[in-house]
């Protein structure tokens, strides 16, 4: 059998890789994405957990997580379409008319 | 040999099976839709290959496969050669949890249905790949169409599904098909093997939640009346416009197998998957499999028929239709359902 | 043997995901990265089938790849002009934020590797998790699951008002 060792290193890159992405890039929708990447990664985490100590809450914890997932997904695409309409980019550092 | 390896070799055998179906399966169900159109548009079809023309498709077949496989100049390459690959895939990978007989099923998990909502949303992802990649408007819109259409389409059906496991306590085939063993009045679309006063409860229910799941699967296989996706006289011939040989065979033949899932999902949904009509007699392995397939092969049939008679909708009726009348009314069927169930 | 052919499978996957991860973060080309992010959570269901949490592995399928991925994808083609090939995007503020990610990448891995895990699996594999998920759903986590259900009508209903074009002010 894998160790475990195995599946969380996995998961860290995934999440690491995520926090790379959402501070490095520009496009408000690959931010997204990475977001979901980190996502993810924490579900494998809580899955890995849930296989290795046999208790099948971590899993139903990643069930909320999906949850939470989907409900952002919805709405920050929402937010990125209605941004778009206004604005006509969806660069992350040109959107800046919150700042004072 | 090792006994490990003969048994990999002896699954990777038994997972081509459902494949030597489809290919027989598309070939039969090509020349039935050609004739099945030219009958209903009073013309003949073709006659001079073979007897009435049996042969035209195994030709259409060699045809296709000798074309030259041709890729746009500005499409993406690597996104255009995988999409085919991917719809195809996303399409076979349902046949592993679909009973054939009693005796035959690629994978006998208990979350079968549930799986087979799954993958289907791979071919979603591919299409809209194979549309951006061929790098022309009409695939493009002929991708994003077919998305948006498959995905609404889907919410209706699994509230069709939903209520079906309600009923039956799995989302295993094999199980909803036991169910409804011992003749057409155990069927669900008559109202299971329940007693009369909650069957009689069950069927308008039932019924209505035939139609909505067949109109979608209809949609879902964006074939007309929803063949939007692909309305030649508006976007030539949709996401797989581009796409020449082989290819477009995999297009083609992903097309004709989504067909048939939609049939094998109604018929074990409704009409007792693999069992037989008649209770005890003509049941067994072997008739179990005959049963099942010409009970898709009646609604398969079904579909080319509504297919060669109806007009098309428009894209905001389309919508109307998935979002206004079938969702609502499969909640509230799933609502009633439930209630019959718990009284 | 039966062991060798899961280690395989494993690598395999962990292969997948990490070169689909990285394509995602890294691709200057949008759907570059939307459609590996496709191959990223298929490998990820697949890593959960080999965690026995079947369960997931489908819900993944559902929930992120038949939805997420597709409201990701309809995104990039509704704010990009998609008819050029090329939907190029740059990077900003590389080296600190490279910086940072190795501190706690850092941080991550010498937390996995300095703890002793005492790892318990079940004894018996269950056939599917779904009964053991479903009976937590409906018992000791039913407040949260009720309120998931909410907080979900709420996003679909905001997301309907945000994304809808104002059409009653204008006329």
């Amino acid at each position: 059998m894998i160790s475990i060792e195995y599946y969380l290193l996995l998961s860290a890159f995934m999440f690491c890789a995520g926090v790379v992405g959402v501070l490095v890039r520009r496009n408000a929708i690959v931010v997204f994405m990475c977001i979901e990447l980190m996502l993810n990664a924490v579900n494998l985490t809580l899955i890995t957990f849930s296989a290795y100590f046999g208790d099948p809450r971590g899993q139903v914890l990643v069930f909320f997580v999906m949850v939470v997932a989907a409900a952002e997904a919805a709405v920050g695409l929402a937010i990125v379409i209605a941004l778009f309409r206004n604005k006509l980019t969806v660069n992350i550092d040109e959107i800046n008319i919150l700042k004072w | 040999m090792d006994p490990y390896l003969l048994s990999i070799l002896t699954n990777i055998l038994l997972a081509l099976v459902p494949l030597v179906f489809v290919l027989v399966y598309a070939l039969v169900t090509i020349y039935v839709e050609m004739k099945m159109a030219a009958h209903i548009q009073n013309r003949l079809a073709y006659m001079r290959t073979g007897w009435h023309g049996v042969l035209q498709p195994i030709a259409d077949m060699l045809k296709l496969l000798q074309k030259e496989d041709t890729i746009p100049t500005d499409a993406n390459r690597g996104l255009f050669i995988l999409a085919p690959y991917l719809v195809f895939t996303g399409t076979y990978a349902a046949f592993a949890v679909i009973p054939f007989s009693s005796a035959y099923i690629g994978s006998n998990i208990d979350l079968g249905v549930l799986y087979l909502l799954g993958v289907s949303s791979l071919v979603v992802a591919g299409i809209l790949m194979g549309g951006w990649a061929a790098n022309s408007k009409w695939t493009l819109y002929g991708g994003v169409r077919s998305a948006a259409q498959i995905m609404s389409y889907e919410i209706p059906s699994a509230f069709v599904i939903l209520s079906v496991v309600m009923v039956t306590g799995s989302m295993n085939f094999n199980v909803i098909s036991k169910f409804q063993e011992g003749g057409v009045q155990n069927w669900l679309i008559l109202g299971g093997a329940f007693p009369l006063a909650k069957k009689l409860a069950l069927i308008p229910f039932m019924f209505v939640m035939f139609l909505i799941y067949y109109i979608s699967s209809m949609a879902e296989t964006n074939r007309n009346p929803f063949d939007l996706p692909e309305a030649e006289s508006e976007l030539v011939q949709g996401y797989n416009t581009e796409y020449s040989g082989m290819k477009f065979a995999m297009f083609y033949l992903a097309e004709y197998a989504n067909l048939f899932i939609v049939s094998a999902v109604v018929t074990f949904l409704f009409f007792g998957g693999w069992t037989s009509p008649f209770g005890a007699t003509a049941s067994g392995p072997w008739w179990d499999s005959f049963w099942f397939v010409s009970k898709c092969m009646v609604f398969v049939v079904l579909n080319i028929w509504l297919r060669w008679t109806l007009p098309r909708f428009r894209v905001d009726q389309l919508m109307y239709m998935s979002w206004k009348v079938l969702t609502p009314f499969a909640m509230a069927c799933v609502l009633a359902i439930g209630l019959i169930l718990v009284w | 043997m039966n062991i060798e052919l899961i280690d395989i499978i494993f690598y395999f996957l962990a292969i997948v995901v990490i070169a689909s991860a990285s394509v995602v973060v890294f691709s200057r080309n949008i759907l570059y990265s939307a459609f590996s992010l496709l191959f990223t959570f298929v490998g990820v269901a697949g890593l959960y089938v080999l965690l026995t949490a079947d369960f997931l592995a489908i819900t993944q399928l559902v929930v992120y790849v038949g939805g997420i991925l597709v409201l990701i994808l309809f995104g990039v083609m509704l704010t990009n002009n998609v008819f050029n090939v090329d939907i190029k995007t740059g990077s900003i503020k590389t080296l600190p934020a490279l910086v940072l990610t190795a501190v706690m990448a850092g941080v991550l891995c010498g937390i996995f590797f300095f703890t002793q895990w005492t790892v318990r699996p079940s004894e018996v594999v269950p056939t599917s998790t779904a009964p053991a998920i479903g009976m937590a759903l409906m018992t000791g986590y039913i407040l949260p699951f009720e309120v998931a259900s909410v907080v979900l009508l709420v996003a679909m209903i905001g997301a309907a008002m945000i994304a809808r074009r104002d059409t009653g002010k204008q006329n």
